[in-house]
């Protein structure tokens, strides 16, 4: 319901020689769903309490349905946040965790009570709501720091990797809720995470971060398959994009476009290059080539990834040809590692 | 072989729960029996006998000691000050110091200054600070009388020391000065032990100062509030030096409180016996204090 | 509901620092205030001290050093401070030679009765010096230590032993048990592991103990006054507000002198170790 903006936005923590947030510009869409990802460090999560008011900028400008928002704190800022903690308070249970955010906007008890069970309802966990927090699971918890959320009626949810507390098999079922919840109420989000997966399950767009800076912003897509620069290139991707550098540029091209040659149909473009494997993981759904590639540039060490529908013998420690596509390879630029125009090689 | 490995067995003392845990434990707990529980069980046969400093043979007289303490005014009076004292001092030592921890928390300039002089008052010797504070309540010299007679809002001289009211407000005032710093610090420890995330939290939810101050920062610091308190309570309780070094428990017994009287009863006066009876209802009103402070730290635990 | 503007939000913001600043200087006025008129009057003369009309937080007259130099010379002040300083450094050794073993007992060894141990040496507590000296001084007297500073040395470890047990074993809990038992797989005995691995990571647990119990014995005045009546035996505690007055008159710019040369260097170390000292302090109470 309303577009976050943030411009030249810098932020520098007092003792650090770095940026944590460095001269950024970022606007969301109308009710999108916006994924800050990177590593930690790279100032995610600062952007994002900034955005919330937690944080004081440096300088530059924070503006939340085009209205600016720099010396406002967050209460101001008609804004729901979800702690990586979830920071429930832990004397207070769940339903008095509900309903705290509506009793300090002044609402009456009779609607409060209301709200509260709407949301409740919405998330499932109308049976829990007499619980304190440390009666509840981690999953449970989650869901009542999204109702806590919820029941303000945002303007903006922002979202501080709430997926990271939970064990890997909560953490598929979480991520479908939710996307389920976002699809239901509709408002802008900005989520963080370093969980590539995450990102790419949630995102309607990707911010990858860096160092304080936006490295790229796109859609899931356009992120992975066309990164802006070498970081974005082996950022994303498990394993990550194999880069081979060649005279004055570098070449890179993902594992899964790596294959046998045959398995592929060439395009007008492909390389044909000698790929000698070292060593083969077998990680049932794919397998890993580990080896070296030659004929492209420089001999480098880079891994080739089948999928398990492709059952063609692969020696160990011998040479095979492997195919890339033409339209597969990308290229950066060697000194800046920005993206360059496509050559032939 | 058994012998073996009876020797390997004893090799291996120094691993087992069994004997390194009294062996380490031996020592504190000896201590504390000779210095502390003989005296204590001492204290109560004397309150049961008619043990003097001049005749030291010990004639049992049952409960006649409490029944002549019960009957003295001078008693009365310091059992209830005692209690006054230490009451209006907590109270006052508790909304101060919750006060000052959250100012403390904050960032200002000047701020490691500021703490040290704040801490002043705690980490002085007690009986030091009574000296610095006698001083300031001279009967002539005092320079509060100064600046009111300045400001032309008294003629002469209060007496602080010399009127029972002031001088019982005299008491408390120097009690909530060296027990504030000591709060506030175990008040703030509780205070750094809130996670960031929570206070963040009520900030995003709307929360102002007030809201949260009152349902986050309050209850959540209740426990280690209820400790500082216990902690206080008890140094108040059982402290004589402010009142022997402001008032020796004068003027005319006015500020008198249940340890003072006890040494001037059994130390001065030489009436083991009787000093033992006064100086032993100290221990159920500490046990009272003690049980009620941390049965509501347990009803309050919550995290 | 009209949000207040980013202008109203800055004006309350700014309210509320001249609101934290007022209180700041309000407690340090009121905390410091006997400290700083006691640092005036120490260097006063007498015709400016003892005169109703004169501006007393003023020097009317020169300031002098006479009485600081007569604090040094002519009373027994430095035999207070050395005697202080005996008593503080022995008591120091026997609180940490009986406490730390037994808070490690306590803490984390198997022990039966260690919970229902743990409660009875909190209980110590509740049994403080006002309530035990009277049957004390017969026992001082009968072990020959009446009127001597030992009788301080031997008495004061009853006060810190119980403290200092409960806050070390808030520090041993703390320490993660994953390296003593790394010790003991590495081949030390359980006591060697205790040793070589938790007794250098509780060092700031030791710090709070020693600052505790030195400033103990520097402050400790019940059992000082009552067993201690000879000049040369005396600790700063009772030796200053009893000898730095001769009948009814007070040395009072000496006694301030003296206050203010004890108070300041303990505070000092204070605050240099607080925070190891309120941590030990806070989770030894709390998680007891």
């Amino acid at each position: 319901m309303a577009i976050v903006e943030v411009r030249h936005l810098t932020k520098k923590f007092e003792g650090n020689a770095t940026f944590a947030v460095d001269d950024l510009d970022l606007a969301t869409t109308e009710d999108e769903y916006l994924v800050l990802l990177g590593p930690s460090g790279c100032g995610k999560t600062t952007l994002l309490r900034l955005i919330a008011g937690l944080e004081q900028p440096t300088s530059g400008e924070v503006l939340i349905g085009g209205e600016p928002m720099v010396g406002l704190p967050p209460r101001a800022r008609k804004i729901a946040m979800v702690f990586q903690s979830y920071a429930l308070y832990p004397h207070k249970t769940a339903r008095k965790n509900i309903e705290f955010p509506l009793k300090a906007s002044g609402m009456e008890p009779g609607d409060r009570a209301k709200k509260v069970e709407w949301a409740a309802e919405l998330l499932g966990i109308t049976r829990l709501l007499d619980r304190r927090p440390r009666h509840l699971s981690g999953g449970e918890r989650q869901r009542v720091a999204l109702a806590r959320a919820l029941v303000r009626e945002p303007d903006v949810f922002l979202l501080d990797e709430p997926l990271s507390n939970l064990d890997a098999k909560l953490r598929a079922t979480a991520r479908d809720d939710l996307k389920q919840f976002q699809d239901r109420v509709g408002t802008t989000t900005i989520y963080v995470t370093h969980d590539q997966v995450e990102a790419m399950g949630l995102g309607d767009r990707i911010a990858v971060m860096s160092e304080g800076r936006i490295r790229q912003l796109g859609t899931p897509h356009e992120v992975y398959h066309d990164p802006a620069d070498t970081f974005v290139a082996t950022f994303l991707g498990s394993p990550p994009m194999n880069i081979v550098e060649r005279d004055d540029v570098l070449v890179g091209f993902r594992p899964e476009s790596l294959l046998p040659k045959g398995v592929v149909e060439p395009d007008d473009d492909a390389v044909s290059v000698p790929f000698s494997v070292h060593r083969v993981e077998n990680l049932g759904s794919e397998r890993h080539l580990v080896g070296t590639v030659s004929g492209i540039g420089a001999d480098t060490r880079v891994i080739a990834m089948l999928p398990s529908t492709v059952s063609v013998e692969v020696p160990v420690d011998e040479t095979a040809e492997f195919v890339i596509r033409g339209a597969d390879l990308r290229f950066f630029d060697k000194d800046t590692g920005g993206r360059t125009a496509r050559r032939r090689l | 072989m058994s012998a073996v490995r009876a020797t390997r067995r004893r090799r291996y003392l120094f691993d087992r729960d069994g004997v390194l845990a009294p062996m380490m434990l031996l020592p504190s707990v000896v201590y504390i029996v000779a210095l502390v529980a003989v005296p204590f069980f001492l204290a109560i046969a004397y309150s049961l006998s008619d043990v003097t400093v001049g005749d030291p043979s010990f004639d049992y007289v049952g409960l006649r000691n409490f029944r002549a303490v019960l009957k003295d005014p001078v008693f009365r009076r310091s059992l209830t000050n005692s209690i006054f004292i230490t009451a209006v001092t907590m109270v006052l030592v508790l909304v101060l110091a919750k006060i000052l921890a959250l100012v403390l928390t904050r960032d200002f300039r000047g701020k490691w200054g500021v703490r040290f002089l704040i801490l002043l008052p705690w980490t002085t010797p007690v009986p030091l600070a009574a000296i610095a504070w006698l001083w300031m309540l001279d009967s002539l010299f005092s320079p509060i009388d100064w600046t009111l007679r300045r400001l032309g809002l008294l003629e002469g001289n209060l007496h602080w020391l010399g009127n029972s009211k002031l001088a019982v407000a005299s008491v408390i005032t120097v009690q909530v000065w060296r027990i504030v710093p000591l709060a506030a610090v175990i008040i703030m420890a509780g205070l750094a032990a809130i996670p960031q995330d929570i206070n963040d939290a009520a900030e995003v939810d709307g929360a102002g100062f007030w809201r949260k101050l009152f349902e986050i920062t309050i209850p959540l610091t209740l426990p280690v509030t209820a400790v500082a308190t216990l902690f206080g309570a008890v140094l108040v309780f059982t402290d004589m030096s402010v009142v022997y070094v402001l008032t020796r428990g004068g003027p005319v017994d006015a500020t008198q409180i249940l340890p003072t009287w006890a040494f001037f009863r059994g130390i001065q006066g030489g009436d083991l016996a009787q000093g033992a009876a006064v100086a032993l209802f100290l221990f159920p009103l500490l046990l009272a204090m003690a049980v009620l402070i941390l049965r509501s730290v347990r009803r309050m635990e919550v995290l | 509901m009209e949000a207040p503007s980013a202008a109203t939000w800055r004006r309350r913001r700014r309210l509320g620092r001249v609101g934290l600043y007022t209180l700041v200087v309000g407690f340090a006025l009121f905390a410091a205030f006997p400290f700083l008129w006691g640092a005036i009057t120490a260097f006063k003369a007498d015709q400016d001290l003892y005169n109703r009309d004169n501006n007393p937080f003023l020097f009317n007259i020169e300031p002098t050093m006479q009485h600081v130099r007569l604090l040094f010379e002519g009373t027994a002040f430095n035999t207070f401070v050395w005697n202080t300083l005996v008593v503080a450094l022995l008591v120091v050794a026997i609180t940490l030679l009986a406490s730390l073993p037994a808070a490690y007992s306590l803490a984390r060894l198997n022990l039966r009765w260690g919970g229902a141990m743990a409660i009875a040496i909190f209980m110590v507590y509740l049994i403080p010096p006002s309530l035990l000296f009277i049957s004390l001084s017969r026992m001082v007297s009968f072990l020959g230590l009446q009127d001597s500073r030992w009788a301080l040395v031997v008495l004061y470890p009853t006060i810190t032993i119980p403290v200092s047990v409960w806050l070390l074993m808030g520090f041993f809990k703390g320490i993660p048990k994953d390296i003593e038992e790394q010790a003991m797989v590495d081949g030390y005995s359980r006591l060697g592991a205790f040793v070589r691995t938790v007794l250098p990571l509780s060092f700031p647990g030791m710090v709070a103990v020693i600052v505790f119990s030195a400033t103990l014995s520097a402050s400790e005045f019940i059992y000082a006054l009552a067993f201690v009546s000879q000049t040369s035996q005396k600790t700063i505690s009772v030796g200053v507000p009893t000898e730095l007055v001769r009948g009814d008159v007070f040395f009072w710019q000496s006694l301030q002198a003296a206050t203010l040369l004890v108070a300041i260097p303990i505070a000092l170390i204070f605050n240099a170790f607080l925070k190891r000292f309120i941590a030990g302090f806070t989770m030894g109470a709390v998680k007891g």
